[in-house]
C-alpha cells in the first residue's frame, strides 16, 4: 500500500481537480482508515439513543428538556469530529513540535482543579466548572499529552537513527513527564483516571521498545505501590468499598454494592434481544445510577440485549485492532510509540468500563469511549482517533 | 501486508505490538464471554430478579397555597397541627427494631408503650385494629394532637428520637375573615380517589392516599395552581421490602396562592344582607298564596363593572366550609346534601337559574331598536293585550298611553313589550315560520349572553334558557311522549296545558313570544348573567368573562402571573341606544319603579340605574330580582319566592352600596366608612417567605337604627324603607298596591 507516488499531498504533484484528487488512490481522504472511522461514528451514534433513553425521563437532571442529552451528545460527537479532523489536518508530525505547550497547557489545567476552581462531581474531584452548564475534565486531556509528551523523548533518538532503542536516561525522563500530571490527579483523587494512566505508560514504553527491565520494573512498582496504598490507607474508605463490593456486591446491597449489582441485573435481563430502545424496566425505573455516564453500558444491555450490547463490544475492537496495524505499519518509531499509547488507554478504559457494569471489575468513574455522555472524554477520544489517522495517512513518510 | 520493516524497525518493538495485539483482543472476549455468561446463561435468572425491583415512593406533600382576598385578607389558608410520626425504615434499622424509642417516646407522649407499639405495626388479616393501613414507607403519624412543648421535647433530642420526625403539616381552614363565608365561591376539598391515584401515578406530583382534592368552586377551578408539586423520594427495595437504595428526593413545591377580587368586608355585607333580606321576606304575606314568603334561596353578585371581576358573591342557604376539613362526618354531609337540605352546597349566584321577569326587558328593548323601532317611538301602554281573546294585562292593569320605549323600561310596562313581540312575531311568519324569520326577540338575547355560560372561573355554571324556536322544538321532541300520555282537553290546569303541549308544543305561539317578551314563561337566567349584562351597559357595552381570580402569585411572591379580564363579546346596541337606555335606568332608581328604595341616594355624585324584576314561576310565589349598577359597580340580588324586586331585594341592595361607598341612610358620603369606593386595582404584596402583608379587617356593622327597628317591629314590613325612622306610608302603599296587582297578574298567566 506504500507507494513511491504517495507525496502527492504535499503540493507538488500535477494538477488534478479537486473531485479528482479526493478520490485518487493517493488521495489523503482514500488513505484514511474508513473501518476505524466508521465504526467510531458508530459508537457514537448508539451512545447518543442509550444516552437519550436514559435521561430522557430524568426530569432532575435534563431540566425538563427530554432531548437536553441527546443535542448535546450530538454536538459533542460533532465538535469531537472536528477535533479529528483539525488534528489529521495539522497531521501528528507537525504537532510534534507543539508538544511541549500542549504538555504545559494540561498540566495546567489538572493543576487548577486542585484549586478552589475545581469541583467534585459524582465523588471525583476532577472537574473546572465552565459556566452554562458547561464543565471541564482536564485529566481527559492529560492522557493525550502524556503520549505525545513520553512519544516525544522516546522517539527522539531512535528516528533520529543514532538509537536502536531509547536508553535509560531517556526512558527515566519520560517516565518523570508521565508522573508530575499522574500524581497531580492522584491528588484530587481521580483513582479511575490514574489508572488509565498508568497502562497509557505501560503501553508507551511497550511500543518504545524501551529495554524490558524497565517494563517489568514498572509493573512491580506498580504492585508494590498498590499494595502500600491499600495498607497505609492513602484511599478514602469510600475508594476501598468501591473495590470491596465489586468483590461481593451481595454483602452490603444498599450500600456501594448497589450500583453494581443494579448494572448487572439490568444487563442480565437485557437476554438476546433486550426489551427494545426506551423499554427498559430497569432504566426507565432508574435503578442504576449515572446511566448516561459510567454505566451507560447497562442501557445497552438490557435493552439491546446482548446482540446490541456484543455489537458495541465489536465496533470497540474493529477500533482497536485497525489501531494495533497502523501501530504496526507505521515506520517511525514516534507513529508506533503514539498508536501504542492510545490503543493501551482505549483497550484499558474500555474493558473497565464495561468490566465494571459486568462485574469483574472494580467500580471506577470512567467513561466508555464514544458512547459515554461527557464533553471532555469525547474531544479526547476524537483527538486520538485523529493521531491515528495522522499516523495512517503519512505512514510512507519514513524519516 | 508485511511485517517486515521498512525502516529496520527492531524485531522487539514488533514482537511487543503483536502481543498487545493478542492482549487487546483477549480482553475484549473476556468482555464478550461474560455478556454471554450474564445475558444468555443466567438471563432468565437476572429477568427474574430485575421484576422483583420495585420502587416505593414516599410522598411529601405540598403545601396547599391560600385563597386571598382582593386586599390579601386569607379566604382560605392553611393551620398547622403538631404531627409525631414514626418512620418504619428508620425503626426497623434499630437492633431491637426501635422498641427503645418507642418506649420512650410514649413516655413523652404520655402514652401507653403499648398503644403507641400498635400503632406502627402494619395490618395484615391477622392484626387487629389499631394498626397502619397505608405505605410502610410513609411515616406513620402517632399522634396530631401533640403539644408544642412534646413536639418542642422530641425534635430538641432528635438524637434520641431517631426516625421519630415531629413536624407540622399544613391543614386547610377557612378562616372567614369578618365573617365572611364565601362558602360557595371558595368550595372544598375532599379526599382524592383510588381512580386519581392511579391515573397520577406516574406523573411529576403523585398523589398521597391523604391527598385532598379541589371538588367545587376556587378549589376546584384552580386545583392545579393552588396545589403545588408533591415531593418525591423514591427508594429502590428488594422482594422482601428492604430499603436497598434512595434516589435524591424531589423536594416539594408549595402551590401558588390566588388572589381573588373578592373583598371580604363586601362579601361580608352581602351575605349579611341576602340573609337578612330574606329573613325580612319571611316575615311578609303573600296575597296570593296566603301565606308569608317562603324565601328558600338567594343570591347576590357584586361586580366591577369595567372589568367583570367580582368582588361578592353570596349563595344563600350558605354553609360552613370549614365542615369539609379533615374528612367530612356522614352527618354534616347528609345535611349538606340531603333531599331536606335546600342544597346549600349548590352555588346559586352561577347555579341557580329563574325566569328573569322585568329586569330582562333592557333585551327586548335592545331587541325592538335592532328590528327597527326607534327608541323615542311612541307605543301604547295600554292596561292590557289581548291575542284572539287571549289578553295580556299590564303588570299593574296601569295605562300610561303612547309612551317611549325609556319610559316603558322605567314604570316596567308590559304591553308595550308585548306588542312589538307580538308583531315580530307575526311578521316571522307566526305559527308558519318564514324561512328567513328575523327572530329579533330571541337573537338578541343570545347577543346578550344569555343562553349560555358567561364562562365565570368557577366550575359547573348553568346556561340558563332562552325559548327559541329551536329550544321549543328540542324540548318537545323530549317530553311529547308524556305529554299527549297525561294532557286532558277538560283535565286540571297542568293537564290542559300538557294537552296543549302535545298538540303544538314543538311551535313557538302568539303566547309564547308575549311571555317571552317580559321576561316570563320558559325563560331561564343565572344572576351572574344578568350581572354581565347590567356590568356592560354600565361600561358601554363590553360582555366580560366574569372572573374571581385575579392572580397567581408564587409562594414567595416574585412570579406574578395576572389573570386579565376577558371579553366574550359586545352588547349588539349603538352608543346612542345605550345612552338611552343607561338614562332611562336611571329613571328608574329616581322616578320609576326603584325609586322608593332610593330615596336620598345622591344621584349627582353617585348616579344610581336600576331595574326592578318579579318573576312569576308555575306553583311558587314570585321570583325577586334587582338589578343595579353604578360607573364602577353591577349589583344583582335575587330571591326565590321573595316577593318583588323593589320590596324584597330593594334594601339590601342599597345596603351593600351604602358600604361600599360609605353613604348613611340619608345619602352623605363618608369616605373613610366607605369600603371600596373605587374597585380595587392593586394587588397584595407577599413576602419573599410567604407572608402576607394583609390588612386587618373589621367585621360590618350594620346600620344600628335598622336593627333598633328590627326588634321593635319584627312584623311589620315596611322600616326598611329610606327613611327609616318614620315608615313611608307611601311606600307601604305602593307595596301593598303592587301585591294586589301581582295577583292579577298571576290569572293573567293562567289564561
Amino acid at each position: 500500500m506504500s507507494g513511491t507516488n504517495g507525496f502527492s499531498v504535499s503540493g507538488y504533484g500535477p494538477e488534478r481537480s479537486a473531485w479528482a484528487r479526493l478520490i485518487a488512490r493517493d488521495s489523503l481522504v482514500r488513505r484514511l482508515d474508513w473501518p476505524m472511522l466508521l465504526s467510531s461514528v458508530a459508537l457514537s451514534l448508539i451512545g447518543t439513543a442509550l444516552v437519550y433513553s436514559a435521561t430522557r425521563n430524568r426530569t432532575e437532571l435534563n431540566q425538563g428538556d427530554p432531548y437536553y442529552f441527546l443535542f448535546r451528545h450530538v454536538l459533542n460527537t460533532g465538535i469531537g469530529l472536528a477535533l479529528m479532523v483539525g488534528t489529521i489536518w495539522l497531521g501528528h508530525r507537525t504537532l510534534r513540535t507543539a508538544v511541549p505547550i500542549l504538555y504545559g497547557v494540561s498540566v495546567f489545567l489538572v493543576l487548577l482543579v486542585l484549586t478552589p476552581l475545581g469541583k467534585t462531581i459524582n465523588g471525583a474531584h476532577a472537574w473546572i466548572v465552565l459556566g452554562g452548564g458547561f464543565s471541564l475534565q482536564p485529566s481527559e486531556f492529560v492522557k493525550v499529552t502524556i503520549i505525545l509528551g513520553m512519544a516525544m523523548l522516546l522517539a527522539a533518538r531512535v528516528d533520529a537513527g543514532d538509537k536502536e532503542y531509547p536508553d535509560h536516561r531517556t526512558v527515566f525522563q519520560a517516565l518523570c513527564l508521565a508522573a508530575v500530571p499522574i500524581m497531580i490527579v492522584m491528588l484530587m483523587p481521580d483513582l479511575g483516571s490514574v489508572m488509565v494512566m498508568a497502562v497509557i505508560v505501560l503501553g508507551v514504553l511497550l511500543a518504545s521498545g524501551a529495554s524490558n527491565r524497565w517494563v517489568f520494573g514498572l509493573l512491580g512498582a506498580g504492585a508494590a505501590g498498590a499494595i502500600a496504598v491499600w495498607q497505609l490507607g492513602v484511599l478514602d474508605e469510600y475508594q476501598i468499598n468501591r473495590f470491596a463490593a465489586f468483590a461481593n456486591p451481595a454483602l452490603d446491597p444498599a450500600g456501594v454494592g448497589y450500583n453494581t449489582n443494579q448494572a448487572r441485573i439490568a444487563i442480565g435481563s437485557g437476554g438476546l434481544t433486550g426489551t427494545g430502545l426506551f423499554h427498559g424496566s430497569q432504566t426507565t425505573g432508574r435503578f442504576v445510577p449515572e446511566q448516561q455516564t459510567d454505566f451507560v453500558f447497562t442501557v445497552a444491555g438490557e435493552e439491546l440485549g446482548f446482540l446490541g450490547a456484543g455489537f458495541i463490544i465489536v465496533l470497540l475492537g474493529i477500533v482497536l485492532w485497525r489501531a494495533c496495524r497502523i501501530a504496526r505499519e507505521t515506520t517511525e518509531l514516534y507513529g508506533t510509540i503514539v498508536a501504542g499509547g492510545i490503543i493501551a488507554w482505549f483497550a484499558f478504559q474500555s474493558f473497565e468500563n464495561i468490566g465494571m457494569t459486568l462485574g469483574i471489575m472494580p467500580v471506577a468513574g470512567l467513561p466508555l469511549p464514544f458512547v459515554s455522555y461527557g464533553g471532555s472524554s469525547m474531544f479526547a477520544v476524537w483527538v486520538a482517533i485523529g493521531l491515528l489517522q495522522s499516523i495512517r495517512v503519512q505512514r510512507p513518510m519514513s524519516a | 501486508m508485511t511485517n517486515i520493516p521498512e525502516t529496520g524497525r527492531t524485531p522487539r518493538v514488533q514482537i511487543r505490538l503483536v502481543i498487545m495485539q493478542i492482549l487487546v483482543l483477549s480482553l475484549l472476549f473476556t468482555l464478550g464471554g461474560r455478556l454471554w455468561y450474564l445475558q444468555i446463561r443466567n438471563g432468565e435468572e437476572y429477568a427474574k430478579e430485575a421484576s422483583g425491583n420495585h420502587v416505593q415512593q414516599v410522598v411529601q406533600p405540598a403545601v396547599r397555597g391560600s385563597i386571598l382576598d382582593a386586599r390579601g385578607v386569607p379566604l382560605a389558608d392553611n393551620e398547622t397541627r403538631l404531627v409525631v410520626s414514626a418512620s418504619r425504615t428508620d425503626l426497623l434499622k434499630m437492633k431491637d427494631d426501635g422498641e427503645a424509642v418507642l418506649t420512650k417516646l410514649a413516655g413523652v407522649l404520655g402514652m401507653k408503650p403499648k398503644d403507641v407499639m400498635d400503632k406502627v405495626r402494619l395490618c395484615n388479616a391477622e392484626t387487629p385494629q389499631p394498626c397502619w393501613n397505608g405505605s410502610p414507607y410513609q411515616p406513620i403519624p402517632i399522634t396530631d394532637e401533640a403539644t408544642p412543648r412534646q413536639a418542642l421535647q422530641i425534635r430538641e433530642r432528635s438524637e434520641d428520637f431517631p426516625g421519630i420526625p415531629a413536624e407540622p403539616p399544613a391543614v386547610r381552614r377557612y378562616p372567614g375573615p369578618g365573617k365572611a363565608n364565601t362558602a360557595q365561591v371558595l368550595g372544598y376539598l375532599s379526599p382524592v380517589t383510588d381512580e386519581e391515584i392511579e391515573k397520577a401515578k406516574d406523573s411529576d406530583s403523585p398523589y398521597l392516599r391523604s391527598d385532598q382534592v379541589g371538588r367545587s368552586g376556587l378549589e376546584r377551578q384552580y386545583d392545579k395552581e393552588l396545589r403545588g408539586k408533591a415531593g418525591v423520594t423514591r427508594y429502590e427495595v428488594d422482594n422482601l421490602g428492604r430499603v436497598i437504595g434512595q434516589a435524591k428526593p424531589d423536594e416539594a413545591e408549595p402551590g401558588a396562592n390566588l388572589v381573588t377580587s373578592i373583598d371580604a368586608r363586601v362579601q361580608r355585607v352581602a351575605e349579611y344582607e341576602l340573609n337578612e333580606a330574606m329573613k325580612e321576606a319571611r316575615k311578609q304575606f303573600d296575597d296570593n298564596t296566603n301565606e308569608n314568603y317562603k324565601a328558600d334561596s338567594g343570591a347576590v353578585v357584586v361586580m366591577e363593572a369595567k372589568t367583570g371581576r367580582v368582588v361578592a358573591m353570596a349563595s344563600n342557604p350558605t354553609y360552613d366550609p370549614n365542615a369539609w376539613v379533615g374528612g367530612i362526618s356522614g352527618k354534616d354531609y347528609a345535611r349538606l346534601t340531603g333531599k331536606d337540605s335546600n342544597y346549600p352546597l349548590l352555588n346559586r349566584a352561577i347555579q341557580g337559574q329563574a325566569a328573569p321577569g322585568s329586569i330582562f326587558k333592557v333585551v327586548p328593548t335592545a331587541a325592538a331598536v335592532k328590528a327597527g323601532y326607534s327608541f323615542d317611538g311612541r307605543y301604547d301602554c295600554s292596561s292590557s293585550y289581548s291575542i284572539g281573546g287571549q289578553v295580556f294585562k299590564n303588570f299593574e292593569s296601569q295605562s300610561y298611553g303612547p309612551i317611549s320605549l325609556g319610559r316603558a323600561l322605567e314604570v316596567s310596562c308590559d304591553t308595550v313589550f308585548y306588542r312589538l313581540s307580538h308583531q315580530e312575531w307575526l311578521k316571522d311568519g307566526g305559527m308558519k315560520p318564514k324561512k328567513d324569520a328575523k327572530d329579533w326577540f330571541y337573537k338578541t338575547a343570545h347577543e346578550f349572553g344569555l343562553g349560555a355560560e358567561t364562562g365565570i372561573d368557577l366550575p359547573n355554571e348553568v346556561s340558563g334558557r332562552i325559548p327559541d324556536r329551536q329550544w321549543k322544538k328540542d324540548y318537545w321532541e323530549a317530553n311529547k311522549d308524556a305529554w299527549c300520555k297525561s294532557g286532558k282537553k277538560d283535565g286540571s290546569y297542568a293537564e290542559k296545558i300538557a294537552y296543549e303541549n302535545c298538540l303544538e308544543g314543538n311551535k313557538l305561539r302568539a303566547g309564547d313570544s308575549v311571555n317571552y317578551s317580559i321576561g316570563q314563561g320558559d325563560t331561564l337566567v343565572t344572576p351572574i348573567q344578568m350581572a354581565t349584562i347590567y356590568a356592560a351597559i354600565s361600561n358601554g357595552g363590553t360582555l366580560y368573562d366574569p372572573t374571581v381570580g385575579k392572580a397567581i402569585i408564587s409562594p414567595d411572591g416574585k412570579q406574578i402571573q395576572e389573570i386579565e379580564p376577558k371579553s366574550h363579546g359586545k352588547l349588539p346596541i349603538s352608543k346612542k341606544t345605550r345612552d338611552e337606555m343607561d338614562e332611562a335606568l336611571a329613571g328608574v332608581a329616581t322616578r320609576g319603579t326603584a325609586a322608593w328604595r332610593f330615596g336620598g341616594w345622591p344621584q349627582d355624585k353617585i348616579p344610581m340605574h336600576a331595574k326592578t324584576g318579579t318573576a312569576e314561576v308555575y306553583g311558587k310565589q314570585t321570583t325577586s330580582w334587582f338589578a343595579t349598577y353604578t360607573k364602577d359597580y353591577a349589583v344583582v340580588m335575587t330571591i326565590s319566592q321573595g316577593g318583588t324586586g323593589s320590596g324584597a331585594s330593594g334594601p339590601a341592595v342599597r345596603k351593600i352600596y351604602n358600604a361600599l361607598y360609605g353613604l348613611d341612610e340619608d345619602g352623605k358620603q363618608d369616605l373613610k366608612k366607605a369600603l371600596l369606593p373605587e374597585p380595587q386595582k392593586s394587588l397584595p404584596k407577599i413576602e419573599a417567605d410567604g407572608s402576607i402583608d394583609a390588612p386587618k379587617i373589621e367585621t360590618y356593622d350594620p346600620p344600628k337604627d335598622e336593627q333598633a327597628s328590627e326588634e321593635g317591629q319584627p312584623t311589620t314590613g315596611d322600616q326598611q324603607s329610606p327613611a327609616a325612622t318614620t315608615p313611608s306610608p307611601e311606600a307601604s302603599n305602593r307595596d301593598t298596591r303592587r301585591r294586589s296587582a301581582r295577583r292579577r297578574g298571576t290569572g293573567r298567566r293562567s289564561t
